[in-house]
């Protein structure tokens, strides 16, 4: 009796978040797909069709990925360059942790709105530039006709907020580094920057993979940031198929746009785990 | 370091710091100045005629306050949801070795490589049929998809780096599997799992897209602010992208020690 009981327990364990996540997971993916591959019930092409002759779609297939080539490697960069330092700090170590991961809970559309506040045109930035005697009053940054500098204000906006998550991965992968290894090369006689090519990065790359991952999967989804700032000025994909939903009440060329989404994530992830292979032995 | 190595080292984690924090503080000014501080020309970074009043304004106006308590319904689902499903799944994946525990790996790791919020969209049909759009309920379920993988994980980390050796003592002393568990490894498990229960909070609090599309009047704050943002003023919105920030600051403050252990976790 109480050995099958404790055989059945894991499943038992298990089973609630199985039947959660086959019901707002598993269900509607199969469900978006069903929707963006049929028009009123019957299957058809229709809703892809629409969505590419959409004026906006080039526009925004083009900026979202743009974004991601420019904000991404940025991020990475940076959180690299942070998690270093982090772990040269001593005293007020925790407290600059603190202040650089404040970020990672702040929701996009607030981030958004935050450098709103500082771009908009009796903003903040103006108001400095201003004062340096560079510009004569206020200037617009983010209207349809500066795309320039509101794709600017988007990356600036969009590296603020979510440098954060890619900085706490890679701490977290830093501490699973043996200190040893880094001591042995100093022994020896390597440079800093020797012994962060040769030994940090390698080791970190699992680390690395997943911020990448994540990053570029919730990057592709990004949104409310470019909303809030630039309006309707700026299209993205999702916010794309926002609208297509909630404007145009049209789900099919919603669920199109989901499905863009969801494959160019899948082939983002798919290349980040080729391209960064972990060798199996070296897998924690 | 050298002095001039440190005074640069320095100078960087201090720009850093500045990077992160002067923003908010200018959105604060924002969002405490009111109508006239957003006309004010040139702007100075010291609150001249802060007050209350502007944050007033913005919670009386209609809509707002409701939309916070939807805000909060739907988190507080979405917590009490990823953890109340989350955390067994992660005591089984650290205690037991079964079949298809692979698999259920795998099925979490999967979610990772979606954009879980599009799958919102399908969710509205079937959510209309059962009664569950438009509500802040149905929402957090939603944003339960998107914690519940990492609930999971990092309870199941938790769990695996308390000594098995302190369960089964108690069950030599006759406690039951049960008693063992709650007496036992709850106790040591707790304030990890609190810091994870925080995290859903936030994820569901921040969240925009499902949020939007799954409800009309019942709306989120962030939903709410999104559907407005086109015709409302600029204070207004500064009021609110502040208001959204606030509760964050301290959520992170409050999980801090957590923070780098259970993204650890949650990544391997």
């Amino acid at each position: 009796m109480k050995r099958t009981q404790s055989r059945a327990l894991p499943y038992l364990l298990l089973a609630p978040s199985l039947v959660f996540l086959t019901a707002i997971f598993l269900l509607p993916l199969v469900q978006t797909i069903a929707l963006s591959f049929s028009e009123s019930g019957v299957a058809s092409l229709g809703n892809y069709r629409r969505m590419v002759s959409d004026l906006n779609f080039g526009l925004a297939l083009c900026n979202t990925f743009l974004l991601v080539l420019v904000v991404v490697p940025i991020q990475l960069a940076l959180a690299l360059g942070m998690s270093v330092m982090i772990e040269k700090i001593g005293r007020g170590r925790d407290l600059v942790l603190w202040v650089w991961t404040i970020p990672l809970g702040v929701s996009d559309l607030a981030a958004g709105l935050v450098w709103l506040a500082i771009l908009q045109d009796r903003g903040y930035l103006n108001s400095a530039l201003y004062g340096l005697g560079l510009i004569d009053g206020p200037t617009a940054w983010l209207t349809y006709e500066t795309p320039g500098t509101l794709f600017l204000g988007v990356v600036l906006a969009e590296i603020w907020r979510a440098t954060a998550i890619v900085l706490v991965i890679l701490v977290a992968g830093l501490q699973l580094i043996p200190k040893e290894y880094r001591e042995a090369a100093e022994v020896f006689g390597a440079r800093p920057w020797t012994i962060f090519r040769r030994i940090t990065l390698p080791l970190l790359k699992p680390s690395i993979q997943t911020a990448l991952i994540l990053r570029t999967v919730l990057a592709f989804e990004v949104f409310a940031v470019v909303y809030a700032i630039g309006g309707t000025n700026f299209p993205v994909l999702v916010g794309e198929a926002y609208t297509w939903q909630n404007a145009n009440q049209n789900t099919g060329v919603a669920a199109a746009y989901a499905m863009l989404i969801v494959v160019i994530s899948l082939a983002a992830t798919a290349i980040y785990l080729r391209a960064l292979r972990v060798p199996a032995e070296q897998q924690p | 370091m050298s002095g001039l190595k440190r005074t640069v080292f320095w100078t960087g984690v201090v720009a850093l710091c500045a990077w992160v924090l002067v923003p908010i503080w200018l959105i604060a000014l924002g969002a405490f100045g009111g109508r006239t501080g957003v006309f004010r020309w040139p702007k100075s970074l010291w609150p001249a005629d802060a007050s209350l009043a502007a944050l007033q304004t913005f919670l009386a106006v209609e809509g707002v306050w409701p939309a916070m308590v939807n805000s909060i319904i739907a988190a507080l689902t979405c917590m009490a949801l990823s953890i109340g499903l989350g955390a067994p799944a992660g005591y089984a994946l650290a205690r037991f070795s079964f079949r298809g525990q692979n698999t259920y790996r795998l099925l979490i790791l999967l979610t990772r490589a979606f954009p879980l919020a599009i799958l919102a969209l399908p969710l509205t049909v079937a959510f209309i049929r059962v009664g569950l759009y438009d509500t802040a309920f149905g929402v957090g379920l939603v944003h339960t998809a998107l914690a519940l993988p990492f609930a999971a994980l990092v309870s199941a980390s938790l769990f695996q780096a308390i000594p098995r050796e302190l369960e089964e003592a108690a069950w030599v002393f006759g406690c039951s599997r049960w008693q063992a568990f709650r007496k036992v490894v709850l106790p040591l498990a707790l304030p990890g799992i609190a810091a994870a229960a925080i995290f859903a909070f936030v994820i569901s609090w921040n969240e925009v897209f499902a949020a939007s599309v799954l409800s009309v009047k019942n709306r989120t704050l962030t939903a709410y602010l999104l559907t407005v943002l086109a015709e409302s003023p600029l204070h207004f919105r500064f009021a609110g992208g502040f208001l959204l920030i606030l509760p964050s600051l301290a959520f992170i403050f409050a999980v801090r020690k957590y923070l780098f252990a259970m993204w650890g976790i949650a990544n391997r």
